[in-house]
């Protein structure tokens, strides 16, 4: 796919949400209501068919040629970007599906295995895998970015984050530092 | 046994070695269940509104006088309470999550019945405290009308029409009852404008941006003692001590008395023990001197209600709120 | 006059006790780290610390947090210019030039520039805020809807030059913003709006950090890999270095922003004081002037120092100005004085306006350790500059993952809720790809801030006014509101008015050109 057909596929892709924000906006009254001013759905109604109108523009411009975008011809996604933005992103949402689990009709899709053992994946992944750091590298920094997380946010900031599996493994530590009951 | 409380990480670091690694997991009993980790506390408003500083407070009070565990407090305040309820529901069985409730926890089920919220499933804990409604207007109105009494009110709000400001907390909420109530009790046209908050609903009043309120007493307070605003008359059975000129609608001859509960909820299918734990807990911090001086300071009434009690209250308080959304035309 | 200045010394008494001057220096240092973190502001840090306070007397308590607020203000500062990611909607600002001038390899000139100038802000505001506080007090309390839309208005047209290049993709950029803030529950009506395929998460709305942590984190980081790929490989995430002779030379340099402090610091002091207004405004308010008066306007937003300087100035003037009507109306300017505001009731203090003739003591201290606060808060921040350019030095594949990590954390604390990581994740990557393709996404990220205020203030005015526009022209009735709204609607058309005289102008010399 070339720049070109990216933004084509884009300002499509976006006036076409436009027009679901301008239906979903139109569950309220989108008029003036007399004595009241705008209804409640009058704001996103109005705004999403101001969006949709810049949206035909867009592809208005691209049959014109008038953007740098619509003229680019290169590739959207070189072979190598592809590679590492794309890894990356792929990576972190099956990271943030192994927060708490990810289940569609039933069936377990990913664990929930928690924060914590998630991170560490991402770290091994990011710092070993991707950048090739050696062994004891790749171990510090994968063990030593959850422990600090914990301790900054879950000891002194008291904001808990997912534990799935693991969590019987935190008690003793909540235990230990008196954060159950007494 | 570890009576510690971890209150920053140095300190827990350093109170850490001082304590006794003696306590392992333990075989917790049945029948003194206690929280292994810090428990949530689901507020079903925004950070700083009257029930986030009432859970805030009761955080406090927990933590200063050791009565319990470590609490953190979790604001979840979307769709008047709608994203709160459908978080808790989804939390059944779990016995670290408590919430703080408003009458919203009768509304919002009814209004958007999509929910499938039924809270008759709610695990009931205790009601802290019953929140007070009086009418309120300044005393330095712009067109220069001393108003001092109901009458006083009724005819100038009649001689508005439906130029005269209600302002209130949300649509549908109870503001907005209270102002149904009036519109109707006095043969009143108030054009009722909702805000996000009781806070903001009083200072719209103290500029003289509305024309009257039904705060609470706790949204009012500053401003009733620096002398700009005044109440005229309280939606409660007995006059509140704070404001003995007041009298009650029921004096007047309109007997409309309305609360707003502050209460504690647990999941649905929390353990029989834990609702133990919490209820125990929960007296405890109900009996402190400090949520007793609270209660006097924010005028707050009702007395502690628990168990069958509460879910008794909460039946009897739905279907009040049922029929008078109905009447507003809220609900079919 | 004179009994202002005793008050401030006994004031000043009160900061300087050893207790009260040790918890300065904890509140601003915990601020710091608490304010750095993307997704965590001054609110979140002094609501999770409040219940530390019950340890020290109420004045103590007070002065730990209000150290903290500022420390969290300077420190939102230090995200906006290292990750580019604003960690709170006070400092999107910030990043405007902050980012472009850590890439640059002049972080430690954005940071000591966001330093001097939170202190500037800081400390001019606090000054404003000794000298005259009961007359502004009664301008936040008549300040209603109509003076709210007004000022909103005044606030979008400041900035209306920060788009890009493609004018249809930035005004689409505008609207994506401001129909998101919509997401959720409409105030007025009671309503659940835009709530997605029956989400019932949808219900809590789409939050600002949520988008911002989103866009300019995990969207940013994923652009930065693309460009560091095309580039075969960069091994940094800035070429910054620092040393004393820099630091030197560039707080030199920043003396001669001082117009543009001031103006920032007086601004955000004003608009601070404005309830709902807060900082953001402030801020955003205060770039949007600094580049109008600006030497060099044109290089706002590609690395210019006083595109720094002036929006950190107004944030932490503004929140210096917040306090102003917490203490003397009771009404919190901002969520964070909101939950000061509850920790003053805890702790046995009315707020209110007979606060100030009850409680001198107080009072004062809090005033005088505000001063002492700032000093402590500048001090801190410049002494950990070298630290902080040391982390950005840190190999790109050691940095990134950790400021990813930090996103996806960042993004679950406020509201602890997985929803909000996914949608963050997913205006991360939609964010990237449409960042590929020249979409400029500041104006998204700011209409969000604005919009839920503007739609509100608007309709609830006409509610007020039956429906009829003149309420926001009517300079007889509501004077403050016309005088913004004139104010608003010149600095809206006056560059387009330019605009047209100069094609005008232009398109005549051309036609009298011969062909």
């Amino acid at each position: 796919m070339t720049v070109r057909t990216a933004e084509l596929v884009m300002a499509i892709v976006m006036g076409l949400f436009s027009a679901y924000l301008m239906m979903k906006s139109a569950e309220l009254p989108y008029g003036w209501i007399p004595g009241e001013g705008p209804g409640g759905g009058a704001w996103p109604f109005w705004l999403s068919a101001i969006m949709l109108v810049c949206c035909i523009v867009m592809v208005v411009n691209w049959i014109r040629r008038t953007n740098p975008p619509s003229q680019d011809m290169e590739a959207f996604f070189p072979a190598g970007v592809l590679k590492n933005s794309g890894s990356v992103a792929l990576v972190l949402t099956l990271v943030v599906g192994l927060f708490n689990g990810v289940e569609l009709g039933g069936v377990t899709l990913l664990p929930a295995i928690g924060a914590y053992l998630a991170i560490f994946i991402f770290m091994v992944f990011y710092v070993g895998v991707l950048g090739r750091h050696d062994f004891v590298k790749t171990a510090i920094f994968s063990i030593s970015v959850p422990v600090l997380t914990f301790l900054f946010f879950e000891l002194a900031l008291k904001i808990i984050l997912p534990k799935g599996v693991t969590e019987p493994l935190f008690l003793p530590i909540f235990k230990y530092f008196g954060l159950g009951g007494l | 046994m570890t009576k510690h409380k971890a209150i920053s990480l140095g300190m827990a670091m350093a109170g850490a070695a001082a304590l006794s690694m003696t306590t392992g997991l333990g075989s917790a009993l049945a029948a003194d269940w206690k929280p292994a980790k810090p428990v949530e506390f689901v507020v079903m408003a925004g950070k700083g509104g009257g029930a986030d500083k009432a859970v805030r407070y009761m955080q406090g009070v927990i933590a200063e006088e050791k009565l319990g565990p470590t609490i953190t407090p979790v604001n979840k305040a979307g769709g008047s309470g709608a994203v709160a309820l459908n978080y808790l529901k989804g939390k059944k069985g779990d016995n670290h999550t408590i919430m703080f409730t408003l009458n919203s926890f009768y509304t919002t089920p009814l209004r958007q019945p999509k929910l499938g919220v039924n809270i008759e499933n709610f695990t009931p804990i205790m009601r802290m405290a019953e929140d007070t409604f009086c009418l309120w207007v300044n005393t330095a109105r712009k067109d220069g009308n001393n108003i001092k009494s109901v009458d006083d009110f009724v005819k100038a709000a009649k001689a508005a029409g439906d130029k005269w400001i209600m302002a209130g907390t949300g649509k549908n909420s109870e503001d907005n009852l209270l102002t149904d109530f009036l519109n109707s009790a006095y043969g009143l046209k108030m054009k009722y404008v909702p805000y996000k908050g009781g806070g903001k609903v009083a200072k719209q009043l103290a500029g003289n941006n509305a024309d009257s309120t039904v705060n609470n007493p706790s949204e009012q307070e500053g401003f009733y003692k620096a002398g700009n605003t005044r109440p005229l008359a309280c939606f409660t059975d007995k006059r509140i001590p704070l404001f003995p000129d007041a009298p009650t609608f029921k004096e007047i001859g309109k007997d409309f008395v309305y609360y707003m509960q502050r209460t504690v909820v647990g999941t649905p299918g929390m353990s029989a023990d834990a609702q133990k734990y919490y209820n125990d807990l929960f007296t405890k911090v109900f009996n402190s001197k400090k949520w007793q001086a609270y209660r006097k300071k924010k005028a707050l009434q009702g007395d502690p209600l628990a168990g069958d009690d509460l879910m008794k209250y909460w039946k009897r308080e739905r279907d009040v709120h049922k029929a008078m959304l109905k009447k507003m035309g809220a609900i079919k | 006059m004179t009994e202002i200045v005793y008050l401030l010394l006994d004031g000043f008494y009160v900061a300087f006790q050893p207790l009260n001057l040790a918890l300065i220096v904890l509140g601003c240092a915990a601020g710091l780290f608490i304010g750095a973190m993307p997704g965590l502001g001054s609110v979140n840090g002094v609501a999770i610390l409040l219940p530390l306070t019950y340890l020290v007397p109420p004045t103590g308590a007070i002065i730990f947090l209000a150290a903290l607020y500022y420390g969290a203000m300077y420190g939102g500062a230090i995200s906006s210019v290292m990750l580019g990611i604003p960690g709170a909607s006070t400092a999107v600002a910030t990043t405007f030039d902050g980012r472009p001038l850590a890439k640059m390899g002049m972080a430690d000139k954005a940071l000591t520039a966001a330093a001097v100038a939170s202190f500037a802000g800081g400390t001019i505001s606090v000054i404003l805020f000794t000298m005259a506080a009961p007359p502004l007090a009664h301008i936040a309390l008549v300040f209603g809807d109509p003076e709210e839309f007004a000022l909103m208005m005044l606030a979008f047209a400041t900035f209306i030059g920060l788009g890009g290049d493609d004018i249809a993709k930035t005004i689409f950029s505008i609207c994506i913003g401001l129909v998101l803030a919509a997401v959720g529950f409409d105030t007025v009506s009671g309503e659940p709006r835009l709530v997605f395929f029956d989400i019932t998460n949808f219900m809590d709305g789409v939050k600002f950090l949520v988008l911002a942590i989103g866009i300019y984190g995990i969207g940013e980081m994923l652009w930065t890999i693309e460009e560091n790929t095309r580039a075969g490989g960069a091994s940094q995430l800035s070429k910054a270095t620092v040393s004393l002779k820099r630091t030197i030379a560039n707080l030199r340099e920043l003396v001669r922003s001082w117009k543009t402090m001031v103006m920032g610091s007086v601004l955000g002091y004003v608009v601070g004081i404005l309830p709902a207004a807060g900082a953001t405004p402030g801020s955003l308010m205060a770039y949007g002037i600094g580049k109008q008066i600006s030497k060099d306007p044109d290089s706002f937003g590609k690395g210019n120092v006083e595109g720094v300087i002036a929006p950190e100035a107004a944030n932490n003037a503004a929140s210096t100005g917040s306090m102003l009507p917490m203490l003397t109306l009771g009404i919190p300017g901002s969520p964070t004085t909101a939950i000061l505001l509850g920790g003053m009731v805890l702790w046995g203090l009315e707020p209110g306006p007979r606060l100030f003739s009850d409680e001198p003591s107080f009072v004062w201290g809090l005033i005088a350790s505000l001063y002492v606060a700032n000093f402590f808060a500048v001090v801190l921040n410049i002494a950990f500059i070298p630290a902080f350019i040391w982390v950005l030095k840190l190999p790109f594949t050691l940095l990134a993952p950790i400021i990813f990590v930090l996103c996806l954390v960042g993004g679950y604390a406020p509201t602890q809720s997985m929803y909000d990581v996914w949608l963050m994740l997913l205006f991360g990557i939609v964010g990237y790809l449409m960042r590929k393709l020249d979409y400029p996404l500041a104006p998204a990220v700011l209409a969000i801030v604005l919009g839920p205020l503007a739609e509100r203030a608007l309709r609830q005015s006409l509610l007020i006014s039956g429906g009829e526009l003149s309420i926001f022209v009517d300079p007889v009735n509501r004077p403050y509101a016309a005088f913004i709204m004139y104010a608003a609607l010149v600095l809206l058309f006056l560059p387009l008015f330019m605009m047209i005289r100069r094609r005008l102008t232009s398109g005549k010399a051309a036609s009298t050109e011969p062909s």
